[in-house]
C-alpha cells in the first residue's frame, strides 16, 4: 500500500480514535476539539475542490461557511421563538433540513459570486472573492434582525432523528460521518471525467479549450460544489457552538481554511484532514503557551510556505501528487 | 476540384502599428497537406490563433465545412472537428501520458459533467486513447508522468492528443520543432499517411519536411500571403526566393 | 437634504477617497512592478498609525508623529521586503497570499504585544483643530481638509514621479518586462526594495493621518486593505490613474450611500426600517459597484487585458 493511501485511511481513523478515547476518559472538551477539527476539515475539503483541483485561490470561502452558519441560526431562531420567517416559513430544529437549506443557500451564493469573479483570474480573482466575502460580512454586521454584530445564539443543539445530539460524542459522530462521506465523494470526483477536465483546466487552460472543454464552466461548477460543501460545514460549526456571528464570515476564516489545506497538503485527499488536526493541535498547545500564539502560527506558516511546499502529507508521501 | 474543408477569407488582424494578418485567404482541401511557411514574425502564429479561435480577426472570416465559424469560441471549434497542436507543448504536466490523451477523447466524446465513475476505467475512452498513443509510438510510456517526458516525446504526445479528437481537420503549429533528424523523419512519415484521414494545415520551419510532405505551400511574409502553389511552383517563384528562401540561402 | 449637508458629505467622501488612494497606490505599484499580491499592506498602515500615536505620546508633536509614521512604515517595509517578500516574487499567488497572511498574524500579534490591546488616540495639532469656513459659508473640519490636501499633493507627486523621473521610467519598464530592465543595468533588487518601501510609506502615512480621526488599534488596517483591493479591481491593476479614480469612486459611493440610501428608503417605508435597510444596503454599495464594473470591464477601468 502506498504511503498516501495509508495516510488517507489512518488520519480519519486517528481523529475517530481521539474522540472515542476522550469519551472513554470522560474528556468532553477534547471531543469538542475533535468535532471542530472534523468540521474545519469538511469546510477545507470543500475549498480544496476549488483550490487544489481547480487552482482557484478563493479568499472568500468564509462567505459560504457563514451562509451555512446563518442558515442554521435563522432556521433555529424562528423555531425557538415560534415566529415564522416572513410570516410564512416555520423555523426548524431538524438537522437534515437545516443542512439541505445551508447547502442550497451556499451553492446559490457560490453561483453568483463565482459567475462574476471567474470572469477574471489570478490576483483579480483573489481580490474579488475577498471583496464579496467582506460584503456579506458587513451586511451581517449591519442587519440587526439576527443579532447584527453580536451574533445569534441558539438555546439547544438541533435534532437528528434517533440520535441524542446533546451528547458530545454523538454530535462528533454525526460530523465525522459527514466528513467521511464527503471525503469519499471528493475522491470519486477527483477521478471522474469532471475531475480530469477540471484539473486539466488548471494546468493548461489552452489545451482544455483546444479539446472542446470550457474552463469557465468547469470552474464555476467546481466553485458551486465547493461552496456547497463549505456551507454544510458552516451549519455544523454553528450547531457545535450553538452560536453564529459575523466572525464566521470574516476573511480570517477564509485565510484559515487556506492555511489548513496548505499545512496539510494541497490537492491531497487527506490534506484538509491533516491540516485541520494539525491546526487544532497547534491552537491547543500554542494557546496554552502564550496569549500571543498567532505569532507562532504566523511564523510556522511562513516557514512552511518558504521552505516546505507540499505540506504535512508531502513530507510523508513525497512531493508529487498521485494520479491513479 | 476537391472539397474545401477549411478556409480563411481575407482575414485582417492588427496590433497597434503592426499588421499581423493582411487579407489572408487560404484553403485546406480534403486529403491534402497545406503547409504555411514564412520567416519568423511573419504572422503564422497569429493566423493559427485566429483559425483555432484564440484570437478574433478584425475583419474577414473563417469558414469550416461551409459554415462561418469566425465568432465561434475555441471549444466549439474543437467540438466541430478542428484539432490543433501547440508550438510550445500545452500538456497537463502533472497528468500521466495516458491521462493527457484521455482528456482529448473525453473532450471529443462529451459527457464531461459526470462526477462519479473513474474516467481512467472508461473502456471506450481508453481504447481510443491507447490507439492514439500507439500511432505515435508512445504506448510504452503511457504511465509516465508527462513532466518526465523528453522534449521529443512531448511533441509526439501533442500529436497524439490531436489524434484522439478524431477531428475533421488538423491544424499543426510546428510539430517538428525541436525534434532530432530521426524524430522529424519519423513524424514526416506519419503525417504523410495521416492526410488521408483528415487534411492538415501545417505550420513548419523544417523545410525538408515541408517540401517532402506538402501538396500545396503558402508563403506568409509580413502578414501577407505572397504565394500559394505546389512545392515546385514555390521553389521557382522569384518573389518567394527573394523574400524568404533567398534569406535562407544567404544564411 | 440641504445643499450644505450634501457638500459636507461630498468632502467626507473625497477625504475617504484620497486616504484609500494612498493605500491603493502602493498596492497597485507593488503588484504592477513586482507581480506580488501583498495582504500585509494593511499592517503597514497599522504600523504607521501606531508609530505616530507612540511618537505623539512621547513628544507631543503631531508633525514629528507623521514623520515617524512615514519612516517606521518605510523601514519596516524595506526590512520585510529584504527578509521575506523578495523570496516570493517567483512564487505563485497562493504562496504570496499565505506568506503575507502569515505576516499579518505576526505584525498584529507583535503590535498587541508591544502596545497592548487598548486603542490609542492621536490628537490633531491645534492649527488643524476645529472647523474652518469654506467659500459659500459652509463650516468644515480643517483636519479633513488637510488630509484631502495631503492626499491630492501626493497623488500629484506620484504622477510626476512615475511619468517624469528616471525612477518612474525604471518602474514603468519593470512593469513591462523584468528582464529588459535588468538588461538596462538597473539594480532590480534595489528598485524592488525601493518601490516596496515607497508603498509602505504611503500606507503608513495614511494610517497616521486616519489615526487622528479613528482609534488606533490592532486590525485597523484590514478593512482598509480590502477596500483598497476593491479600488484596484475597479481601477485596474498597476494603474496609478486607475487607483486614483477608483479610490474617489469608492470613497464617494460609500460615504454618500450611507447618507442617501436610508433617506431614499424613507420615501417608501417607515423610518426605522428605512434606516435598517438603507444602512445594510449602504454597507454593500461599493461591492455592488465593483460587481457592476466587473460585468462590463473584467480588467478594471484602466487595466490592460487580462
Amino acid at each position: 500500500m502506498r504511503a498516501e493511501t495509508l495516510l488517507n485511511l489512518s488520519l480519519p481513523a486517528l481523529l475517530l480514535a481521539t474522540a472515542l478515547i476522550a469519551h472513554w476518559l470522560d474528556e468532553p472538551y477534547i471531543i469538542t476539539l475533535a468535532t471542530r477539527a472534523a468540521i474545519l476539515a469538511l469546510a477545507a475539503v470543500g475549498l480544496n475542490l476549488a483550490l487544489g483541483l481547480g487552482g482557484l485561490v478563493s479568499l472568500g470561502h468564509a462567505a459560504f461557511f457563514g451562509i451555512g452558519g446563518y442558515a442554521m441560526g435563522i432556521l433555529a431562531f424562528h423555531a425557538q421563538t415560534f415566529t415564522p420567517l416572513w410570516g410564512l416559513i416555520e423555523g426548524t430544529k431538524s438537522m437534515p433540513v437545516i443542512w439541505l437549506v445551508a447547502v442550497v443557500a451556499a451553492a446559490l451564493a457560490a453561483l453568483v459570486i463565482g459567475a462574476l469573479s471567474l470572469r477574471t483570474s489570478g490576483v483579480y480573482f483573489i481580490m474579488i472573492t475577498l471583496a464579496f466575502g467582506q460584503m456579506l460580512f458587513y451586511f451581517a454586521i449591519s442587519w440587526p434582525t439576527y443579532g447584527g454584530e453580536d451574533g445569534l445564539s441558539i438555546y439547544l443543539r438541533n435534532d437528528f432523528p434517533g440520535v441524542n445530539t446533546l451528547l458530545p460524542l454523538n454530535y462528533f459522530l454525526i460530523c465525522f460521518s459527514l466528513l467521511a462521506v464527503v471525503l469519499v465523494l471528493f475522491d470519486r470526483l477527483a477521478k471522474s471525467p469532471f475531475g480530469l477536465a477540471l484539473q486539466a483546466a488548471r494546468q493548461t487552460p489552452a489545451r482544455a479549450e483546444a479539446v472542446g472543454l470550457t474552463p469557465y464552466r468547469l470552474r464555476l461548477v467546481a466553485f458551486v460544489i465547493s461552496g456547497a460543501i463549505t456551507g454544510l460545514a458552516g451549519a455544523l460549526f454553528a450547531d457545535l457552538n450553538r452560536f453564529v456571528s459575523p466572525n464566521m464570515l470574516s476573511w480570517h476564516m477564509s485565510g484559515e481554511l487556506i492555511i489548513l489545506i496548505v499545512l496539510g497538503g494541497l490537492a491531497r485527499l487527506s490534506g484538509p484532514v491533516a491540516g485541520a488536526m494539525l491546526f487544532i493541535t497547534l491552537e491547543y498547545f500554542l494557546e496554552g503557551l502564550s496569549t500571543y500564539w498567532h505569532v507562532y502560527l504566523g511564523a510556522i506558516l511562513l516557514g512552511v510556505v518558504l521552505f516546505a511546499r507540499g505540506g504535512l502529507i508531502g513530507l510523508v508521501a513525497g512531493r508529487e501528487v498521485a494520479h491513479d | 476540384m476537391t472539397e474545401v474543408l477549411l478556409e480563411t477569407r481575407a482575414i485582417c488582424k492588427r496590433f497597434g502599428a503592426l499588421q499581423a494578418s493582411k487579407e489572408v485567404s487560404l484553403s485546406l482541401r480534403a486529403g491534402e497537406i497545406h503547409a504555411l511557411i514564412g520567416p519568423n514574425g511573419a504572422g503564422k502564429s497569429t493566423l493559427i490563433a485566429q483559425i483555432s479561435g484564440a484570437l478574433a480577426p478584425d475583419s474577414g472570416s473563417v469558414i469550416f465545412e461551409g459554415r462561418d465559424i469566425t465568432r465561434l469560441p475555441t471549444p466549439a471549434r474543437a467540438k466541430a472537428g478542428l484539432a490543433r497542436t501547440f508550438q510550445i507543448s500545452a500538456l497537463a504536466m502533472e497528468f500521466t501520458v495516458l491521462q493527457n490523451v484521455v482528456l482529448g477523447t473525453l473532450g471529443a466524446r462529451g459527457g464531461v459533467y459526470r462526477f462519479f465513475g473513474n474516467v481512467m476505467r472508461d473502456k471506450a475512452l481508453l481504447d481510443r486513447a491507447e490507439d492514439a498513443l500507439d500511432q505515435v509510438g508512445l504506448s510504452e510510456f503511457r504511465n509516465f508522468v508527462t513532466a518526465e517526458l523528453s522534449h521529443g516525446q512531448r511533441r509526439q504526445l501533442e500529436v497524439a492528443v490531436a489524434l484522439s479528437l478524431q477531428p475533421r481537420v488538423f491544424v499543426m503549429d510546428e510539430p517538428m520543432a525541436g525534434l532530432g533528424a530521426e524524430g522529424s523523419h519519423r513524424l514526416t512519415g506519419f503525417l504523410d499517411g495521416l492526410r488521408q484521414r483528415a487534411p492538415i494545415l501545417l505550420v513548419e520551419h523544417d523545410m525538408d519536411a515541408v517540401f517532402a510532405l506538402a501538396d500545396r505551400i503558402s508563403v506568409l511574409v509580413y502578414g501577407e500571403v505572397i504565394a500559394t502553389g505546389t512545392a515546385a511552383e514555390i521553389r521557382a517563384n522569384p518573389e518567394v526566393r527573394e523574400a524568404y528562401l533567398g534569406e535562407e540561402d544567404a544564411a | 437634504m440641504s445643499a450644505a449637508l450634501l457638500i459636507e458629505q461630498l468632502l467626507n467622501g473625497l477625504q475617504f477617497g484620497v486616504m484609500l488612494f494612498l493605500m491603493a497606490a502602493g498596492l497597485t505599484l507593488i503588484f504592477g512592478v513586482m507581480g506580488l499580491i501583498n495582504l500585509a499592506h494593511g499592517s503597514l498602515y497599522m504600523i504607521g498609525a501606531f508609530a505616530a500615536a507612540g511618537t505623539a505620546a512621547l513628544t507631543g508633536s503631531f508633525w514629528l508623529a507623521l514623520a515617524a509614521a512615514l519612516m517606521a512604515a518605510a523601514l519596516v517595509g524595506a526590512i520585510v521586503e529584504m527578509v521575506v517578500i523578495r523570496r516570493l516574487y517567483d512564487r505563485d499567488h497562493l504562496d504570496q497570499v499565505l506568506a503575507t497572511f502569515a505576516l499579518i498574524l505576526i505584525f498584529s500579534e507583535g503590535t498587541r504585544f508591544l502596545f497592548g490591546s487598548l486603542p490609542l488616540y492621536l490628537d490633531t495639532p491645534d492649527i488643524l483643530s476645529g472647523p474652518t469656513t469654506l467659500p459659500g459659508g459652509l463650516d468644515y473640519s480643517k483636519y479633513r481638509l488637510f488630509i484631502i490636501g495631503v492626499g491630492l499633493a501626493i497623488a500629484g507627486g506620484l504622477f510626476w514621479l512615475i511619468g517624469r523621473t528616471r525612477l518612474g521610467i525604471q518602474i514603468r519598464a519593470g512593469e513591462a518586462d523584468r528582464e529588459m530592465i535588468a538588461a538596462l543595468g538597473v539594480d532590480i533588487r534595489k528598485l524592488y526594495t525601493l518601490v516596496f518601501a515607497l508603498g509602505a510609506a504611503l500606507a503608513g502615512l495614511a494610517g497616521a493621518m486616519i489615526g487622528a480621526i479613528q482609534a488606533v488599534e490592532v486590525g485597523m488596517g484590514e478593512p482598509v486593505l480590502i477596500l483598497a483591493f476593491v479600488v484596484i479591481v475597479i481601477g485596474g491593476i498597476g494603474s496609478i490613474k486607475g487607483a486614483f479614480i477608483g479610490a474617489l469612486l469608492v470613497g464617494l459611493t460609500d460615504t454618500l450611500g450611507r447618507v442617501l440610501l436610508p433617506q431614499v428608503f424613507g420615501l417608501i417605508m417607515d423610518a426605522s426600517s428605512a434606516t435598517t435597510v438603507g444602512a445594510s444596503l449602504a454597507s454593500m454599495a461599493i461591492y455592488i459597484l465593483m460587481a457592476g464594473i466587473l460585468l462590463f470591464r473584467p480588467s478594471g477601468l484602466f487595466g490592460g487585458q487580462t
